[in-house]
């Protein structure tokens, strides 16, 4: 029996205790430096939980000593794991960049404030990923949820008041929705521990109540993933957001819902053969191909690029939907894969474009002509991210389409390859839209002198986009990452 | 043998080399020009340096190779120098020093904007040219290919006008959707099938696809390359030519174009392998198109006014010889099709080099306006009439050869359909050039009111010699290859013969 590790506690709690702590410091720069004391320190700790999952399999915590099923209980697989140093990594990359971000983006007395939220959105996330009790799961679903509400409606729009509102209506139904979910489940098991639910589930798979609690769970997370047509209340959330929130929600919040929408199909339903008793396979793929095709279409005619990419957003999750709906261990990895790697992309992207925000106050696609001239560096870590949008190789985008492709052909899918890749064409017209702005065309007469970008946010941007090149060229370690997830996931561990 | 680096250094520097180059191209910028074109052309030297060093272990049968970097698990991104892959380096490498010349003095008589960009670029496209010449497997060929069409796409939107743009778009449209949407599904499908992507002899499909697969496949290939612009994937071709002209020059006549066919021959005799072909003949296809374009083309080009138009026209005419060279699938045709890339680009480039010398001194870019011009322009029409020569295929010229041995494997094959079409596209040639020489050596000028703004340009006479140098210098070297045909010969005869 495994030991109790207290890292994963810490993780958690060290984060939770620090977001009150700024509050009552009230000072927006030592707020700052607490947020960025405490991401780097998650980010290392989540490293050092990452090696020790890797070479035991799996990290435990029994909260109070209480063995599982009674008590609550956090572990931490390869899955988890992987979706942890997501979360831990866009948070450590974000925070330096946030400092100058949210100075100019965020009225100054309410800066503590929005580090505050921050923190316990990270905590929630964080949480997200090591919890192994269903309910907990809710509890923290529910902190980084009310924390992004807060911190969408801080942006400088005052249209970012109504995304907000949006997304608390939707956000709300969906996790209500989860709660039904797990209380239906907790009505024919009498367990809320995942894994003891796993256990039992076979025995209670045929019943109505449990068909209904699967339904549930689907609907409420996939409203949280802005899956395709759950997908309403995100383009307006990030593209109203302080930029700060929308790079670190972008590349956090939709994977760790994939993530429990992974929990749900393959641990607690994980004995149960889900995919051939309920017609699952098809309503994803379909609500995934739609989500592929046409937000990619959306995102072609946009004229604001925070919208243009949150478009683009909402077809890259329909790809790791469809990497999952496949259910084999290749096209789970191919979904897992592309969390991570998108991550990166769509990092690197919304940082471009919060950095262009700081320097010009430019969102729309008029306001960026020749931008490629006046901000060449910030350009080019914003094309990387483009040609990884689009998949091209040396790119981490290449990496994801690889692995969705080679699973879709080993199912004998051959027409779902050929839309992949017909859908990733769209990728190539969006972004080829921004790229003829920023450096065919001659910046307008009167544009509003460029404030000279800090190294604080083009450093972190260029991290992330290095590192995209580096995961797209030398990815065997994310690829068997993957694949190892993927095999835990299929229990063939 | 290389006295000072081992093959696989070797090998890695000549990819290096050009970025190394560009780097400095890069440093000394807009403020150092004289510098700038200095590093530019010395980098092309010491590039050709290089490759050709690995020549004559290639022809001794060495296969040297290196593998950059593990991508994906068990796929690396590898080099290996094979002979085909070895004709088509030496001969972007070597035109690339003549091309550097040419476009000192074309961009700076032309006065051309963001002239570092345009040479950083270009260091970008050779060093994928040489990356496609020696890539170990399809991977390494796809991941180059694809960095090919991105960095040669600022320099068709150069000039940054709206022809230019839309272009551009063409350009990027045809070449992308054809490599995201067919050639990696291809590769995919054959890593799928087969478990490689090694480009092995005898090619690695043999005894795995059948019937109807092996035709989807090969389709999938074919169309798949866009940049052999074999039609109805041609497009992109002609719309590249808004590009400042040593850019049509050495890329859309020779290090392109020739990645494209280049991975048309490498994919049929490595990845498919001939016997597989021809017990198959699922390749039949294939030689209808190639014939249709060859045809087609020719008689597009034959209505074009705009000498760059028609070039470009000529060149998806030359490209699909190539192609057709290696469908017939004799051994003596496949190592004309190698030898047809040395002869076209020798006399391609001339061409294009001889168009750009007239819109450089002249500022003329239509067939009709060439009236009388040779006589101001001696050098650079005597030039181009050597190019257009080898286009026909007429003797002592370099076309020649290469289309008596494609010929011969018409031959041999019985294949009366490819004899027509060399001869019908020999005659089609004539047709489009001949007219361009004569009105240019014996036709008077005469003044037409269209002509009026170009008059003040009427007193011309060559153009800078950079230029000049150029042109005769690729111009002499289509007689020469014609008389030494030793080296791509005995490469293009290395590809079949193990």
């Amino acid at each position: 029996m495994l030991t109790s590790d207290p890292w994963l506690i810490l993780l958690i709690v060290v984060p939770l205790m620090s977001a009150p702590v700024c509050v009552l410091i009230r000072n927006a720069t030592a707020a700052w430096v607490v947020a960025m004391a405490v991401s780097w320190a998650v980010f290392a700790v989540s490293l050092k939980l990452l090696f020790k999952v890797l070479a035991q399999g799996e990290v435990i915590y029994r909260i109070g000593g209480w063995d599982a099923p009674w008590g609550i209980e956090y572990k931490l697989d390869i899955l988890g794991a992987f979706v942890l140093i997501i979360v831990a990594t866009v948070g450590a990359v974000v925070m330096p960049y946030a400092k100058k971000s949210v100075e100019s983006e965020v009225p100054k007395e309410r800066i503590y404030l929005f580090y505050t939220m921050l923190l316990l959105c990270l905590t929630g996330l964080l949480g997200i990923a090591v919890t192994g009790d269903a309910f907990n799961l809710f509890v923290f679903l529910e902190i980084s949820s009310l924390s992004s509400y807060v911190l969408i409606s801080l942006g400088r729009d005052r249209r970012a008041l109504t995304a907000a509102y949006r997304y608390l209506i939707m956000g709300t139904i969906g996790a209500t929705f989860y709660i039904i979910g797990v209380g239906l489940m907790y009505q024919m098991t009498g367990s809320l521990n995942i894994a003891d639910l796993s256990t039992i589930m076979p025995a209670v798979a045929d019943t109505r109540t449990v068909l209904a609690a699967m339904a549930f769970l689907t609907v409420g997370i996939s409203l949280k993933l802005a899956l395709f047509p759950l997908h309403t209340w995100l383009p307006n959330a990030y593209t109203f957001s302080p930029s700060v929130v929308t790079v670190f929600l972008a590349a956090t919040a939709t994977k760790v819902s994939l993530y429990i929408l992974l929990r749900i199909f393959f641990t607690i339903f994980g004995e149960v053969d889900l995919f051939s008793t309920f017609p699952i396979q098809p309503i994803l793929m379909s609500m995934a191909l739609a989500a592929m095709f046409l937000a990619s279409l959306s995102a072609i005619w946009q004229e604001n690029i925070k919208r243009m990419m949150a478009y683009s957003s909402i077809a890259q999750i329909g790809y790791m939907v469809l990497g999952v709906a496949l259910a084999t261990e290749s096209g789970l990895a191919g979904g897992i894969i592309h969390m991570f790697n998108h991550a990166l992309i769509k990092g690197t992207a919304f940082m471009a474009i919060g950095a262009i925000i700081y320097s010009t106050g430019a969102v729309t696609l008029q306001d960026l002509e020749g931008i490629g001239k006046r901000m060449p560096l910030l350009m080019a870590a914003f094309i990387v991210a483009g040609l990884g949008l689009i998949g091209v190789p040396l790119t981490a985008g290449f990496i994801s389409k690889w692995q969705l492709v080679t699973a879709t052909l080993e199912a004998d899918m051959w027409p779902l390859a050929a839309l992949i890749l017909l859908s990733s064409l769209f990728a190539v017209i969006y972004v080829w839209r921004i790229f003829e702005v920023a450096y065919l065309r001659q910046p307008a007469i009167g544009h509003k002198a460029t404030k000279p970008l800090p190294l604080s946010m083009l450093i972190p941007t260029w991290a992330l986009a290095l590192a995209s090149v580096y995961f797209g060229t030398h990815a065997t370690f994310t690829i068997d990452l993957a694949h190892m997830a993927a095999r835990q996931l299929m229990g063939g561990l | 043998m290389n006295p000072f680096l081992s093959q696989a250094a070797t090998i890695q520097l000549a990819l290096i080399l050009p970025l190394m180059g560009g780097i400095l191209v890069w440093i000394l910028g807009e403020r150092h020009r004289n510098l700038r074109e200095a590093a530019s052309l010395l980098t092309a030297i010491c590039e050709f340096i290089v490759v050709a060093s690995l020549t004559k272990d290639v022809l001794a049968g060495a296969r040297p190779s290196v593998d950059f970097f593990e991508m994906l698990p068990g796929l690396y991104v590898t080099l290996t120098v094979e002979p085909l892959g070895q004709l088509f380096a030496l001969i972007a490498s070597g035109l690339w020093i003549v091309n550097t010349v040419y476009s000192i003095g074309y961009m700076r008589k032309n006065n051309e904007q963001n002239q570092t960009r345009f040479y950083i670029c270009f260091t970008l496209a050779i060093s994928s040219s040489v990356g496609i010449a020696f890539s170990g497997n399809i991977l390494t060929l796809f991941v180059f290919y694809e960095i090919l069409t991105l960095s040669t796409y600022p320099l068709v939107t150069h000039s940054g006008t709206v022809d230019a743009v839309r272009g551009g778009r063409i350009y990027l449209g045809v070449l992308m959707s054809t490599s995201i949407g067919f050639l990696f599904l291809a590769m995919l499908w054959t890593y799928n099938i087969t478990g490689t992507l090694d480009f092995q002899n005898g090619g690695i499909l043999g005894g795995q696809v059948h019937g109807a697969e092996l035709g989807v496949l090969l389709f999938l290939f074919m169309f798949g390359i866009g940049k052999a612009a074999m039609m109805p994937a041609h497009r992109w071709l002609p719309a590249a030519m808004v590009a400042p002209t040593p850019v049509s020059a050495l890329l859309h006549a020779v290090a392109v174009v020739k990645a494209g066919v280049f991975s048309v021959v490498k994919v049929i005799v490595y990845v498919f392998g001939i016997d597989l072909l021809v017990e198959s003949s699922a390749d039949d296809w294939l030689l209808f198109i190639a014939a249709f374009t060859i045809i087609a083309a020719s008689i597009v080009a034959l209505r074009q006014d705009n000498l760059k138009r028609r070039l470009a026209y000529s060149t998806i005419s030359q490209l699909s010889y190539v192609i057709l060279g290696a469908a017939i699938l004799a051994p003596i045709s496949i190592a004309g099709a190698a030898m047809h890339m040395a002869a076209h680009a020798f006399g391609k480039i001339t061409l294009f080099f001889a168009a750009g010398s007239i819109y450089t001194a002249a500022h003329k870019t239509e067939v009709s306006q060439l009236d009388g011009i040779g006589k101001r322009m001696p050098y650079t029409m005597i030039a181009f009439s050597i190019g257009a020569l080898s286009m026909i295929g007429l003797p002592p010229t370099a076309g020649f050869i290469s289309k008596w041995y494609i010929l011969s494997g018409a031959l041999e094959t019985s294949n009366a359909l490819v004899i027509l079409v060399i001869i019908g596209s020999t005659l089609l040639n004539a047709g489009y050039f001949l007219p361009i020489i004569y009105r240019a050596f014996f036709k008077e000028q005469k003044l037409r009111a269209k002509d009026e703004p170009y008059q003040k340009y009427d007193n011309h006479g060559e153009s800078p010699w950079p230029v000049v140098a150029a042109l005769c210098f690729t111009a002499l070297g289509t007689i020469a290859l014609f008389f030494f045909p030793d080296v791509p010969l005995a490469l293009g005869q290395a590809l079949v013969g193990d």
